[in-house]
């Protein structure tokens, strides 16, 4: 293999992370999006291709854990790895423009993909990259439907922790201790590497990633880094290895079938009340909800 | 004829009420395909629980006692042996369900309909409704593998309502997962709160950005939260400016809620927190501007300060209250 032998290389592990990543429509613009006539797709013409906003955090999150923020040093990998037709390998670009160090394309068509078929793929492709880590946003938000990082995890038989908020790398980064967003507060898990970690909002907050490497006086910005003019420049330089689903040996074929899509029954503007008097006797006599 | 299973989950080794929105998917499945439904709780205190729940109509409750905490990997592969044989695994798109479901399908090989608002029978197969694109779209959805996992949207599938009759109760057996070795629990901080969880409560009152501060949250908010017996919420824009906790948060990335009345204060309606409101039954918005984009949704709408309007609403709440 071409990584065989990175932890015996250095005394100090390098901690390597695949980051799997969608492009969306524009998630600002989600309102815009249309169904064909026949109602058998929905389309988004007119709208930008953009970055997953949860893998875009992801791709934050694998950021921060394999470097020293405070000195901008690199202590490790990030891999990234999309399905898509090839131009998937702008949105690529914008994310190798981050930081990370190079991508994977697997070519596909929407038609050949659902998520069993994504996992089978995602899975093959840990098989050849060996990755510590599989970092993800928890949900993509076009379809919505937050399953692909616990299938990937379950495909692997490796542990997981889902919905993170908080990471803090632990006994020499060999496992990680994790928030995760449950009903009404934070579960904590430690799960031992190589695991999987698919990520929520709070993911990127200034103290959110723990890596012992970077100072703990260190805040990070509220959000996931804008790529600067440098890193758009470097990134034109990085690899992005081309891949399909028959060279992976992906067999598997998709079992969700979408008959059809509709624009939901909308809501009607109610009534503008004059005041807060107004306002609860409507809520009382009216609606009967107070 | 399909037979569903519900994954009914534990807290503090009581049924979360939660789960009961994954009961009323069960029967309706189960009696629109003359099929029955079976119930596994799973996790620690099971057995205990089982008592609470033989009363829903379920053909059998089978109980699963597993320790360590609430960790998909000590859950998935007692869930998959069990499923097996059943058309469908259920549980309510919960963190819990949306944790713990997808790994159980893949264990099975099968297909999973995630967070679906709603379920038919065309031509003998099973048809899911589910929200997409931040609520923009509905897609119909169906699920060809064997045995198909689903996870119901609790504000769109009715708490089920006890029956009577009495469920055999069993227990089965726990099947180990070399995976469930690598992971450990730490610990559940659950945020300590006398209000109603959000995704329960019969009333929301929500901030937004426009609150200006977490003080203003507490001061002004806060009171009439209280007034109403209602549950907090917040838009993202609110969250992500520290104003609360991100698990307040409603809208498409966070909670999605269907109380009986639901009050916007301050907030501008961006598509991600409609996504997680709009399904409310009565909604009241409270916002300065009035071209905010939560008027076209609002049943009532107080074009008004919010720090002039909330303070007087929650005297005017508690008076109302007081007079009933």
């Amino acid at each position: 293999m071409l990584f065989a032998g990175r932890r015996s290389a250095t005394k100090e592990m390098r901690v390597k992370i695949l980051v799997p990543v969608k492009r969306v429509a524009d998630p600002d613009n989600a309102n815009k999006v249309k169904i064909s006539g026949d109602g058998k797709q929905v389309t988004s013409q007119g709208l930008e291709w953009k970055l997953n906003p949860f893998d875009e955090y992801a791709v934050e999150a694998a950021l921060r854990l394999t470097e020293n923020g405070k000195t901008g040093e690199r202590i490790g990998e990030v891999i990234l790895a999309s399905l898509g037709p090839k131009d998937v390998g702008q949105t690529l670009r914008g994310a190798l423009a981050m930081g990370a160090d190079r991508a994977v394309l697997v070519e596909a068509n929407d038609e050949q993909l659902d998520a069993g078929v994504v996992v089978d793929a995602l899975a093959k492709l840990v098989a050849q990259e060996k990755p510590d880590l599989v970092l993800m946003g928890k949900q993509a938000v076009d379809g919505d439907s937050n399953q692909s990082g616990q299938m990937l995890a379950e495909a692997l038989g490796w542990p997981m922790a889902t919905f993170a908020m908080g990471i803090e790398v632990l006994d020499g980064g060999k496992a990680l201790k994790v928030g995760r967003e449950a009903d009404g507060g934070i579960l904590t898990l430690k799960v031992t590497l190589p695991a999987v970690v698919t990520v929520d909002l709070r993911i990127v907050t200034p103290k959110s990633i723990v890596n012992h490497k970077t100072p703990a006086d260190h805040a990070y910005s509220d959000t996931a880094r804008y790529a600067s003019l440098k890193g758009i420049m470097a990134a034109k330089k990085k690899p992005i290895a081309e891949t399909s689903l028959a060279k992976l040996g992906v067999t598997k074929t998709p079992v969700l079938t979408y008959a059809k899509f509709e624009l939901p029954t909308g809501r009607k503007a109610g009534v503008k009340v004059a005041d807060v008097n107004e306002l609860v006797t409507r809520l009382r006599t009216e609606a009967k909800a107070l | 004829m399909t037979d569903v299973l519900v994954v009914g989950e534990l807290f503090g080794g009581q049924l979360r009420r939660a789960s009961l929105s994954a009961f009323s998917f069960a029967k309706t499945v189960a009696s629109a395909t003359g099929g029955a439904w079976d119930l596994l709780l799973i996790g620690e205190g099971a057995g205990g629980a089982a008592a609470e729940v033989t009363g829903f109509g379920a053909r059998a409750v089978k109980t699963a006692e597993v320790a360590g905490g609430p960790v998909a990997e000590r859950y998935a592969a007692t869930v998959a042996e069990q499923g097996k044989g059943y058309g469908v695994l259920v549980a309510t798109a919960s963190a819990f369900g949306k944790d713990l479901m997808p790994r159980v399908a893949a264990k099975l090989d099968a297909g999973v309909a995630s967070d679906i608002s709603g379920v038919s029978v065309e031509g003998g197969k099973l048809v899911y409704r589910r929200p997409m694109f931040a609520g923009n779209v509905v897609g119909t959805l169906t699920v060809g593998s064997a045995i198909q996992v689903v996870t119901v949207r609790q504000a769109e599938f009715e708490a089920a309502q006890p029956t009577g009759g009495s469920s055999p109760v069993s227990s089965v057996s726990i099947v180990a997962d070399p995976a469930a070795e690598r992971v450990e629990f730490l610990s559940y901080e659950v945020a300590k709160s006398e209000r109603p969880e959000l995704t329960e409560a019969k009333t929301v009152v929500s901030g937004g950005r426009a609150l200006k501060s977490a003080e203003n949250f507490k001061t002004v908010l806060e009171p009439l939260v209280d007034a109403l017996g209602a549950a907090m919420g917040a838009s993202r824009a609110a969250c992500d400016a520290g104003y609360v906790a991100n698990d307040l948060q409603v809208g498409q990335t966070g909670k999605v809620v269907a109380p009986q009345l639901y009050f916007a204060v301050g907030i501008s309606g961006a598509i991600q927190h409609l996504a997680g409101m709009k399904g409310s039954k009565v909604i009241v918005a409270i916002n300065k501007d009035p071209e905010a984009p939560i008027f076209q949704v609002a049943d009532y709408g107080l074009v008004a300060d919010l720090f002039k309007a909330v303070p007087e609403l929650t005297e005017a709440v508690k008076k109302a209250k007081a007079e009933a």
